[in-house]
């Protein structure tokens, strides 16, 4: 009995932790290469809206997570647009694009309130998916084993890859970079693109899997989470990991206080706990860090060749 | 043909105050044809939202007490923005503002006298202020990214708003409902111009837009708060502590933010209630964008947007357009700002650059 | 034309313009297979932007470049080094979180595996006698050594021509000699060398050969082993050089400014810990600080500004008065007035108009604020009075600093700074990319301000300055600040020495002065 308790507790906090992990794996790329964008929010909603709407139209899931992808990964190009070819101001245009965002997928999904759509459940055959004990691994969404590939991926590309060694350079010394004939800009919208689809997979998770019936603003902020785990993850891939775990297991505490019967904590300080946690995580770790930061030395400085 | 960039000498003041106006005509314009695009009627929407407010007097009140909110808090934003100071919360200021005034308002429920309304203001100050002390203390002493704190507190003041009005402070003669008491008179802000709903905290934000600009411009602190932002290491060569800068930017954001909150609570709303945030605290940051952080150009930006709402609701209830159309006109306003401020820095040359050289 | 190809390299009035300048104005010059030729002018002459263009990260607008008699188009860095050019920068384009290994493998074009580079690494260390860890991090490196990382990333590519952009301004005197035996073992086997540099018996002890720029334009050229400093310096300066005017007979007067036992840790990762400094100024004097950049000289003028005050009080004296823990506002007060080495965004903010970076610091001291209320007026006369004394060209006090030339914020700032008629000014790299002009009205200032009684200190990694203007100085070597020299006694070899860490210690000093005088 409590084994199977503890199954699903697992279970909760690793669907939880999938979306604010694929976000912040994506902006932690973005961020190497010296962009804070810090629309992370605005394109996750864009997401999950564009992968709500293909998949309702098209009942194709697979399909709704490709558009969602792609209907992201243009919205942050926007951003790269402003921020790297118009030099705006990173800041401003981050926070810009999340607002924009936040307007754009509750117009896009009034249609869709109080909609669902089939979930986008295991790609498993029932019989492991719903297997008592081996669900914990087969019975989740197949983006969770996604987030999990692009894990190692991403860590791979960034410390064995010469692409990999190339970003990093241009997010730590954008100057020295261009003066021996790398791209810095194009560099960057790669990344900033990537960041945007990312995000566009977390953001569907939201609509396809975790709830998958439409309400206006379902991330509810996790976005702003996912970034502040990759300062928590000091912009280490595998750090990232075993922080969207510890958020997921805060943000579902809600969930399982009610679960055990803790009926005496009130709901609200517990639906504040994820917010509360993020803050006090990074007072901690910088309480533990000696000196400077980990941050990439470029983040949000704009880049302007003088040639 | 190419377009080129090339920078000014001198950044261009007429651009200056030129890209917002061209920010909100390129607005009007893409938005048009945005809506048009999605099967709505687009230009239809863009009168309804931009022209119709203006020229109906009856909605002009309705400007004045949508305006003051966001000019106060973008005033308050923009001193922060200035010194590079990131108070992105200003949301969570503003309903903590709102409850502390509302908390006095309780406690002297059932007495009268002139002092209580002060008192309140003066509390609600203090509590947007406060709350803005946490990011402001994170930040110096742990160097926590202020952007991401003061926005989590944000999200941690409205879990604190609806534990209080489900719980300790829901009014016991309200049918379970979650809302407080209704403000008695000495609590709440008085009409200033009778038969209206314009209270006094619309004249009073001019009037604290107009003091900020003042001391933002000829004083030593407005000179301290610019240099910091542009040049950390010059201003501690002239002596300005930057972690003074950034708590002086900070409470001076929250205590803002916190007296428009409580001036909607005792304002407009005349009690609190969980639909108190309504996104003011956001806005207001399109709005200290949108008017250069300056605070007259504040103000200016404060009428448009105010407009925009007014201007929302009109073309909701006249072409059914969502309520979602004003927020992406918002956005688009500022992502049109940011994208034209690059004609303040530099000029567009079109084809490639001149073979003979100007005179320097 | 078959005869061009006895030159490596051949550029054909190449000209470059930007909006509102002549960066380069019909270039022309060459260099043959292994032989040193030096780039020879100013600050503001042009060189960078043509070697920019030799090394493909600029396009010129006229002109040709013609590459072992062919002409060329170099479109990149990258184009650049596949024909064989390699570069090693002024500011070093390293990335300092990274290895050494890192940026080299940064700089090379193809793909390849970390142990056949390390290997490749260690091969050309070898021959050309440079030490270097392929596995530390950069940011842990000395100046001297990030350099390396350079000239080993430019010469795995087997470059046929290296161009150095000056290399030297950051060594130490026997680091360069040691640069320049790589150098020339290098030229033996071929390949030439571009050396640009302002630095002219440096030039006349390496090149065979000169090239002379002044406003973008070539003005002379030369073999710099048959000519004189002078005779060189005035074709790149276009002029006779000023020689600094002052009292032969100088006195002394009381001691204004004296520091005791100045303890400090490094601020950050990358700070340098200040260890038991002392030294002491009179009224009057001029006293300099040597050393190579990154021993602890922006800690130093940071707490003698006053920027980053020390604890105790009484550590620095002025005046008798300890004022140590003071900050730059109450110091400034006291008399102290400072400029920090980097101009943008330290010594002035370049988005702000010359009058507002008046008021940054000389608003106490010269009431352009009052009770808390700027005095735009007086702040706007008192910055016409330093444009005007100090002869900076400018279209007034309301022009943004960014928009002045180098030369000119310099004379600005530091004019900001003496027209306050300090006790005690404390200045670090007061001509640092300075025009010749500029840099001598600089000079002159400063001796000026002492004889009127001030005490000045100057921090400066050129020694030439330090030594025709101090009257005595010391050098600062990893935070540590060596015994006081006097200037007309000590020989150029001994602060060498002392730059590069050898600290009075009998055995050490023996070695390195066998060292040097072995070439």
């Amino acid at each position: 009995m409590t084994t199977t308790i503890l199954i699903s507790i697992i279970m909760t906090v690793v669907g939880a932790s999938t979306p604010i992990l694929l976000a912040a794996l994506g902006e932690l790329v973005v961020e190497k290469s010296g962009v804070l964008n810090l629309g992370l929010e605005g394109m996750m909603l864009i997401g999950a809206v564009v992968g709500f709407a293909v998949t309702s139209i098209t009942g194709q899931p697979l399909l709704g997570i490709i558009a969602a992808a792609l209907a992201a990964t243009a919205s942050s190009l926007l951003f790269g647009y402003l921020t790297l070819t118009l030099t705006a101001n990173q800041v401003a245009t981050g926070l810009a694009l999340t607002i924009f965002g936040i307007g754009l997928s509750s117009l896009m999904g009034e249609p869709y309130v109080g909609k669902t759509v089939e979930v986008f459940g295991s790609w498993f055959p029932d019989s492991l998916a719903e297997h008592p004990f081996l669900r914990i691994i087969f019975g989740y969404s197949p983006i969770v084993y996604f987030s999990l590939i692009m894990i190692l991926v991403v860590s791979y590309f960034l410390k064995k890859t010469r692409a990999g060694l190339i970003l990093r350079a241009v997010g730590e010394s954008d100057l020295s970079a261009h003066s021996i004939g790398y791209s810095v800009i194009g560099v960057r919208y790669a990344a900033v693109a990537f960041g945007g689809a990312m995000a566009g997979i977390a953001g569907c998770y939201y609509s396809l899997v975790l709830t998958p019936l439409w309400s206006e603003e379902l991330t509810a902020g996790r976005g702003w989470i996912a970034l502040a785990l990759v300062v928590f993850a000091a912009w280490r891939p595998s750090r990232l990991l075993l922080g969207a775990y510890l958020f997921g297991a805060v943000m579902t505490l809600e969930l399982h206080a009610k679960a055990a019967g803790f009926s005496f904590i009130a709901p609200e300080l517990l639906a504040a706990m994820p917010y509360l946690a993020t803050i006090a995580v990074l007072a901690l770790i910088s309480l533990h860090r000696s000196g400077g930061t980990a941050a990439p030395a470029c983040l949000t400085k704009p880049f302007k060749p003088t040639a | 043909m190419l377009i080129e960039l090339q920078p000014r000498k001198e950044p261009n003041r007429l651009m200056l105050y030129l890209t917002p106006v061209i920010a909100v005509l390129a607005t009007m314009l893409a938005g048009g044809i945005l809506f048009t695009l999605i099967g709505h009627d687009g230009f239809g929407a863009v009168r309804e939202i931009f022209i119709t407010p203006l020229f109906d007097p009856h909605k002009w009140q309705d400007l004045g007490i949508k305006a003051a909110p966001l000019i106060l808090i973008a005033v308050g934003l923009a001193i922060g923005f200035r010194a590079n100071v990131w108070n992105i919360g200003a949301e969570g200021q503003y309903v903590v503002g709102g409850l502390a005034g509302t908390g006095i308002a309780l406690a002297t429920w059932g007495m009268e006298g002139w002092w209580i309304l002060p008192l309140m203001c003066m509390v609600g100050a203090l509590g947007g202020a406060l709350y803005a002390a946490i990011p402001a203390f994170l930040k110096t002493r742990l160097q926590v990214n202020e952007i991401l704190s003061s926005l989590m507190l944000t999200y941690v003041s409205i879990q604190l708003l609806y534990y209080l009005m489900r719980g300790p402070w829901k009014d016991p003669d309200g049918f379970n409902f979650p809302q407080s008491r209704l403000f008695t008179d000495s609590q709440l802000l008085p009409e200033i111009i009778p038969g209206t709903i314009v209270h006094l905290g619309v004249p009073l934000a001019f009037v604290i837009a107009i003091a900020a600009w003042f001391v933002l411009t000829k004083s030593v602190f407005g000179f301290q708060i610019r240099v910091v932002g542009a040049a950390p290491a010059a201003a501690r060569y002239g002596g300005f502590s930057a972690k003074r800068t950034i708590w002086a930017a900070m409470l001076i954001g929250g205590a803002f933010a916190g007296l428009a909150g409580i001036f909607e609570a005792a304002g407009p709303f005349g009690q609190m209630v969980p639909q108190f945030p309504t996104g003011y605290g956001f806005t207001a940051i399109i709005v200290a964008f949108l008017g250069r952080l300056h605070p007259i150009g504040i103000i200016l930006a404060g009428i448009i947007l105010a407009v925009s709402y007014v201007g929302g609701e009109i073309a909701q209830t006249s072409l059914g357009l969502p309520n979602a159309a004003a927020g992406i006109f918002q956005a688009m306003m500022l992502f049109f700002l940011l994208a034209t401020d690059i004609l303040v820095k530099y000029r567009l040359v079109l084809g490639p650059s001149t073979k003979t050289g100007e005179a320097a | 034309m078959s005869k061009n190809q006895e030159f490596r390299i051949e550029l054909r009035e190449i000209t470059k313009v930007f909006p509102g300048v002549i960066a380069n104005d019909q270039v022309s010059f060459k260099i043959r297979p292994g032989q040193i030729h030096a780039l020879l002018g100013e600050n503001g002459a042009g060189k960078s932007t043509l070697v920019k263009m030799i090394y493909g990260i600029m396009q010129p607008d006229e002109g040709q470049i013609l590459w072992e008699g062919k002409t060329v188009s170099v479109t990149s860095p990258k184009a650049a080094r596949k024909m064989g050019v390699g570069m090693v920068f002024q500011h070093f384009s390293l990335f300092e979180a990274m290895t050494v290994l890192e940026n080299i493998a940064l700089g090379m074009d193809a793909s390849i595996s970390q142990s056949e580079l390390e290997s490749k690494i260690r091969e050309v260390m070898d021959v050309y006698g440079l030490k270097l860890d392929p596995h530390r991090i950069v940011s842990t490196l000395s100046v001297g050594e990030r350099q390396r990382i350079e000239i080993v990333r430019a010469l795995l590519l087997e470059p046929k021509l290296l161009i150095m952009d000056e290399p030297t301004s950051v060594l130490t005197p026997q680091e360069v000699t040691q640069l320049f035996q790589s150098l020339r073992t290098l030229s033996a086997t071929g390949c030439s060398i571009l050396y640009i540099s302002h630095k002219l018996h440096e030039i006349k002890e390496l090149c065979e050969e000169a090239t002379i720029l002044r406003g973008g334009k070539v003005v002379g050229e030369c073999d710099p082993r048959k000519e004189t400093s002078k005779s060189m310096a005035e074709m790149m300066i276009g002029a006779n050089l000023k020689q600094i005017s002052r009292a032969a007979d100088r006195k002394f007067g009381a001691m204004k400014y004296v520091v005791n036992g100045l303890t400090q840790p490094g601020e950050g990762d990358f700070g340098v810990a200040l260890d038991d400094i002392n030294f002491a100024v009179r009224s009057g004097e001029i006293f300099g600080i040597a050393g190579v950049a990154g021993n602890g000289q922006n800690e130093l003028l940071l707490a003698l500004s006053g920027e980053l005050p020390v604890g105790d009080g009484k550590t620095i004296l002025l005046d008798d008065m300890p004022i140590g823990d003071l900050g730059t506002l109450q110091r400034r007060e006291a008399g102290l007035c400072a400029v920090p080495e980097e101009r943008n965004g330290h010594g002035a903010v370049l988005d702000f108009s010359l009058t507002d970076n008046a008021i940054l610091t000389a608003r106490n001291r010269m009431g352009l604020a009052n009770k808390g209320i700027v005095s735009n007026g007086n702040a706007v006369a008192y910055a016409d009075q330093v444009i005007s004394s100090f002869a900076v060209k400018t279209t007034g006090p309301g022009s943004r600093a960014g928009s002045l030339s180098g030369g000119n914020l310099q004379k600005y700032i530091v004019g900001r700074e003496i027209m306050q008629q300090p006790e005690v000014l404390i200045v670090s790299q007061p001509t640092w990319g300075v025009d010749a002009g500029a840099a001598a009205a600089i000079h002159q200032a400063l001796v000026d301000l002492a004889a009127n009684g001030s005490a000045i200190i100057v921090i400066s990694q050129d020694l030439d300055e330090l030594l025709s203007i101090c009257d005595g100085m010391a050098v600062i070597n990893e935070g540590r600040l060596s015994k006081t020299l006097k200037v007309g006694e000590v020989s150029i070899d001994e602060i060498g020495l002392l730059m590069g860490g050898v600290h009075g210690d009998p055995f050490a000093t023996a070695e390195m002065s066998e060292a040097v005088h072995a070439h």
